[in-house]
């Protein structure tokens, strides 16, 4: 139950309404934005505790870490995660770009008119 | 040997000043539990925090002064007249927007890391609050008290239910989640405890008044007791009175105390605008800690009029606060101060720090020859926590350094 609490509660607005201090759809962008920049932050933690404990039971020295270079197999492997990560994230600047290029795209609304049309 | 750096021992925590790690804050028997990740979230907050006021909050006045500040004369042909009108001003610049927006996001992210802590724990907690405080006359509660419109109006520090609300009976959530929080919120400027504030004003008693023996001390106010324990620690005859109006805080200061071994604090829920069940001369020291900005004009004429009333003759009020607006304090400045009033729920803030103080404890009743003012800063292990005393910068409203403002009856 307190799992269930802890869900549906703690991200709870505190009462008394909320200041915007940019248009408050940047500022909802910007919201996210650190939420994110958070997580990242204790991912990054995470990490570096694992590799201090790594190398504390003598598994992996952060030396080894630093020194690593991948084999040519291994270094392409990581270059398609790359690719493939910079695609996602970057989503939706290649929809964009894809749209400057079509003319004539329809909006599905426009389309649900036109299928619905007694002589389509 | 020559004097020369030991060269061995020049690693990182040699030169580094920032925020400690979250792992060193003090832990007691209802502090909630923390993962890895948790703490690693209040890690992050307490230096989001520090970057926000040293590295972002400088160029605030920047942009007041080449930006905002300019732009406010050449619109009005005049200077400001007060700080509201800076305020105003500001609101337009889009580095103070900028800024502002980061510190309200901050702030409303250190709520919600802390609340999931207490939250995902909140019946545990609960029964180790219940199983602390069921025996004894520690606690004592008053259902029927009423809330005063000044805390339940608006969440103060954006924190969900404030120090009142619970979320089912017995829950002590919102009160863990202040305790565990408040250490990224100041960087850990007031101790593993969270109580430099409590040792500060202890130092300064036992300074100032180096004979003081009190039996019997009132704190209004006192949330989670987190600022009376020191006190209490240090005068282990006294028998000491916590007051406030927060059920769900009084429970979990009383259980916090128990567990920390502190035996002379009764929490008490009460209004210290009313202190009718306490009579005349009843105490000899009365103590609020950063408690008047979070009031209304009405209730601190009250508490002023009640604590001068429950004092003994010899007996002392102090009052530790963020300093005034003074005369001499630059508009700007005052503005920055208020940033907490308007965009972090202290609705009284802005006001308190302009009332007359000195006047209104007159009109209580204390002798203006017998007023005491004078300055404290957090007293912290400084080998593990940032002393505010060797702090240069300005937090504007959020340095744990504070002025005492008093009086001897």
């Amino acid at each position: 139950m307190s799992l269930d609490l802890a869900l549906a509660l703690s991200s709870a607005k505190p009462a008394g309404s909320r200041p915007y201090f940019m248009d408050p759809e940047v500022e909802r962008v910007l919201n996210i934005l650190m939420a994110t920049v958070q997580e990242l932050a204790v991912t990054r933690e995470r990490l570096d505790t694992l590799e201090r404990l790594l190398e504390a039971k003598g598994v992996v020295a952060q030396s080894e870490i630093e020194r690593f270079e991948p084999t040519k197999d291994q270094a392409a492997e990581r270059g398609l995660w790359m690719q493939e990560y910079l695609n996602r994230v970057l989503r939706t600047l290649q929809q964009e770009a894809e749209a400057m290029q079509t003319k004539g795209d329809l909006a599905s609304e426009e389309v649900a008119l036109e299928v619905s049309r007694a002589d389509a | 040997m020559d004097g020369s750096p030991d060269l061995k021992n020049a690693g990182p925590a040699q030169s580094y000043s920032g925020p400690p790690d979250y792992r060193v804050v003090g832990r007691h028997g209802v502090f909630p539990e923390t993962s890895h990740d948790e703490i690693a979230r209040f890690n992050f907050l307490a230096h989001m925090n520090r970057h926000l006021s040293t590295r972002i909050m400088p160029a605030v006045k920047t942009a007041w002064e080449r930006r905002a500040g300019p732009a406010f004369e050449t619109r009005e042909s005049r200077a400001p007249n007060d700080r509201h009108e800076v305020r105003k001003a500001l609101l337009q610049d889009p580095y103070y927007q900028a800024w502002s927006a980061l510190r309200r996001a901050t702030m409303e992210q250190r709520q919600q890391a802390g609340r999931w802590i207490a939250l995902r724990q909140a019946e545990i907690l609960s029964a180790k609050v219940d199983g602390l405080t069921k025996a004894g006359d520690r606690l004592e509660l008053d259902p029927a008290l009423p809330i005063p419109r000044y805390v339940s109006a608006v969440d103060h520090h954006c924190m969900p239910g404030s120090y009142h609300r619970e979320v089912f009976p017995g829950d002590v959530s919102g009160a863990a989640n202040y305790d565990s929080g408040i250490f990224a919120t100041t960087g850990g400027a007031l101790g593993r405890f969270s109580d430099g504030g409590g040792h500060a004003v202890v130092k300064w008693v036992r300074k100032t008044l180096p004979d003081f023996r009190p039996h019997r001390i009132l704190d209004i106010g006192a949330n989670l007791g987190q600022n009376v324990l020191p006190i209490a620690q240090a005068f282990p005859d006294a028998e000491v009175i916590a007051l406030d109006v927060g059920a769900p805080m009084l429970r979990y200061g009383a259980a916090r105390a128990k567990s920390l071994g502190v035996e002379n604090v009764r929490f008490v829920q009460g209004d210290g605008s009313d202190l009718s069940r306490w009579a005349t001369g009843s105490f000899d020291w009365v103590q609020t800690t950063m408690t008047l900005h979070e009031l209304s004009l009405t209730s601190i004429k009250a508490i002023f009029a009640e604590t001068f009333r429950v004092l003994s003759h010899g007996g002392i009020v102090l009052h530790v606060e963020q300093p005034q607006y003074a005369a001499d304090m630059p508009l700007f400045e005052q503005a920055m101060r208020d940033w907490d009033a308007f965009y972090n729920n202290e609705p009284f803030w802005s006001t308190m720090h302009e009332l007359d103080l000195d006047g209104f404890m007159v009109e209580a009743g204390f002798d203006r020859a017998k007023l005491i003012h004078d300055g404290v800063t957090a007293v912290v292990d400084k080998d593990v926590f940032p002393d505010a005393a060797d702090d240069e910068g300005e937090d504007y409203g959020r340095k744990a350094a504070w002025h005492v403002i008093g009086a001897m009856k």
